[in-house]
């Protein structure tokens, strides 16, 4: 799993993707002891962002059209520039203008727990050998308002198919990066750090649960989860952990961070289902993100519109209880 | 006199064009002028916006009393219905955002929302509230209502009270903010209280038997 061949690259020779972005900061730090750091940053341009740059020519993938929904994706910007990742701070720009400390190469992801393969493995060993695709999925955030994203990855079964579960693994749980140096949002308590989730080995095995390492054809930014997060596009978009440094395979059912802080409000499935509400507001309609002032709100869909790919995994199953 | 005359001319306009700033900024952020935006998701921020905007005025207009009996500044309650009827100018414009951008005048939607959110029904009772306020604020009413007027007016305890509850409760779970907003309510409600019972203690003291008829009044000024 990790045979070097001499003549190849690997993926973490090349000058990370996140480097590159993160190059305003670099020059920073560089100039950072005198006063010339100041005017230095402020005098770079800052359009870089604004529109979607073209896809990475070192990711080879193909589109999956089967499970991409034929909708036009939401922009680059306010995909990367419009997120919920408490780790950088609670505000939906904070993880943009924060994630630059996180250092997504070289990562490794620990495996353990009730499968045959436990190990630490590198980033790019965990996937080799998996068919990097594109997916256009819809998002569906737990505060109503939605997305659609391009994103890339590989299958989260073949995944797990590679780590080789036993039969007594009746749970996978995943676990976010802690380092508050890298994730200052970690020194402050408003979440359990780190950052757990978890599915039940079936929803795991769904076709449509997608390990993501990138958006719009190119490696993940950090505020997105860089280097690996899940992408599960029939439940809320807080069930996507990101960054992710272990993936453990347990008997039993874990507690994912957002049900230990509010449990009556974010359940263990967090189900995208129109017809049960947040303790506080509606889940039955969500905001578009991107569609300026006047857009209207669109009905949420059971399952965020996945209903024929997952509903048999909740079959006979109270979902007003088991949200 | 003079204080008159510069208040006229000169404090009253410019409180008036700095408290008209948060909303050009967000109608500039609405055109895109001046390079400004509304984010991704624009309703939420006009929505947000307006909302605090409005509750940062509530907290002016009951700043007013506690920094003109600390300071003397007695001239300051001049300014005080202006920021008020700010305060009820964003609040408006912050339900309005609700009703019409964000509901797109769904009534049926909006009225499940105030009877089934409790958030949204403590947001919409100190909206309601305000309303009688607002109309009583000028002169010819405060004259007609007398004594009551000033009673009628402490309702704005009340709908800051509900104000920050409503902040409070939307919130998903970093209150950091809130609190804030709860301590500066503490401190304004707390100051009144206050004065209120060493004014009590100061009657009682000076309504002793044996000097009950040298007894001065005390002059209250509770706004």
């Amino acid at each position: 799993m990790r045979r070097h061949q001499p003549g190849r690259i690997l993926p973490s020779q090349i000058t990370p993707e996140a480097v590159y972005l993160n190059r305003r900061q670099l020059l920073a730090a560089a100039v950072a002891s005198g006063a010339l750091a100041a005017s230095t940053i402020a005098t770079l341009p800052a359009q870089a962002e604004d529109l979607a740059p073209p896809p990475d020519p070192r990711l080879k993938f193909t589109r999956n059209a089967k499970y991409s929904v034929n909708v036009a994706p939401t922009g680059f910007k306010d995909i990367t520039h419009y997120n919920n990742f408490y780790e950088f701070g609670t505000s939906k720009d904070d993880p943009a203008a924060n994630a630059g400390t996180l250092r997504p190469q070289p990562w490794h992801v620990t495996v353990d727990g009730e499968c045959a393969s436990r190990g630490t493995y590198a980033f790019e060993d965990l996937i080799k050998g998996l068919p990097l695709e594109e997916r256009i999925y819809r998002f569906r955030c737990v505060e109503a308002w939605s997305m659609v994203v391009p994103w890339l990855g590989v299958q989260l079964s073949g995944l797990i198919q590679k780590l080789k579960p036993t039969t007594n693994a009746k749970y996978v749980q995943f676990v976010t990066l802690m380092d508050p140096k890298q994730m200052p949002g970690e020194s402050s308590a408003i979440l359990q750090w780190p950052y757990v989730e978890a599915l039940r080995m079936d929803e795991a095995m769904n076709p449509l649960a997608l390990m993501a390492i990138g958006l719009y054809g190119r490696q993940l930014p950090n505020q997105n989860g860089a280097p690996l997060r899940l992408v599960l596009p029939w439940k809320y978009g807080f069930k996507g952990i990101k960054s992710i440094v272990r993936i453990s395979f347990v008997a039993t059912q874990p507690r994912n961070t957002w049900n230990i802080s509010a449990p009556d409000e974010y359940g263990f499935y967090a189900n995208v289902n129109p017809h049960v509400d947040h303790p506080r507001w509606s889940q039955a309609t969500e905001r578009p993100i991107g569609k300026g002032l006047f857009a209207a709100r669109q009905p949420t869909l059971m399952f965020n519109g996945y209903e024929n790919e997952v509903a048999y995994l909740y079959k006979g199953m109270d979902l007003r209880r088991d949200f | 006199m003079k204080a008159e005359l510069q208040y006229r001319y000169f404090y009253k306009p410019a409180v008036f064009v700095a408290s008209l700033a948060p909303a050009a900024l967000l109608l500039c952020g609405a055109l895109g002028w001046f390079g400004q935006d509304l984010g991704a998701d624009p309703v939420a921020k006009l929505l947000h916006s307006c909302g605090k905007t409005g509750l940062n005025f509530l907290l002016l207009t009951l700043l007013v009393t506690p920094v003109r009996r600390l300071t003397g500044l007695s001239n300051l309650v001049r300014l005080r219905r202006m920021l008020g009827l700010f305060a009820f100018f964003y609040l408006v414009a912050h339900f309005t955002v609700y009703l019409v951008l964000d509901q797109q005048l769904d009534y049926h939607s909006v009225l499940q929302d105030i009877v089934k959110r409790p958030y949204i029904t403590i947001g919409f009772t100190a909206l309601l509230l305000l309303v009688p306020l607002a109309i009583t604020s000028t002169n010819r009413m405060m004259r007609r209502l007398g004594r009551r007027w000033q009673k009628l007016h402490r309702l704005i305890y009340l709908i800051v009270i509900l104000g920050v509850w409503h902040y409070w409760w939307q919130v998903k779970k970093d209150i950091r903010q809130p609190l804030l907003y709860v301590a500066m309510v503490a401190v304004l409600l707390g100051f009144r209280l206050v004065v209120h019972l060493l004014n009590r203690a100061r009657a009682a003291r000076n309504a002793g038997p044996v000097t009950s008829t040298s007894a001065p009044a005390t002059v209250r000024e509770r706004t």
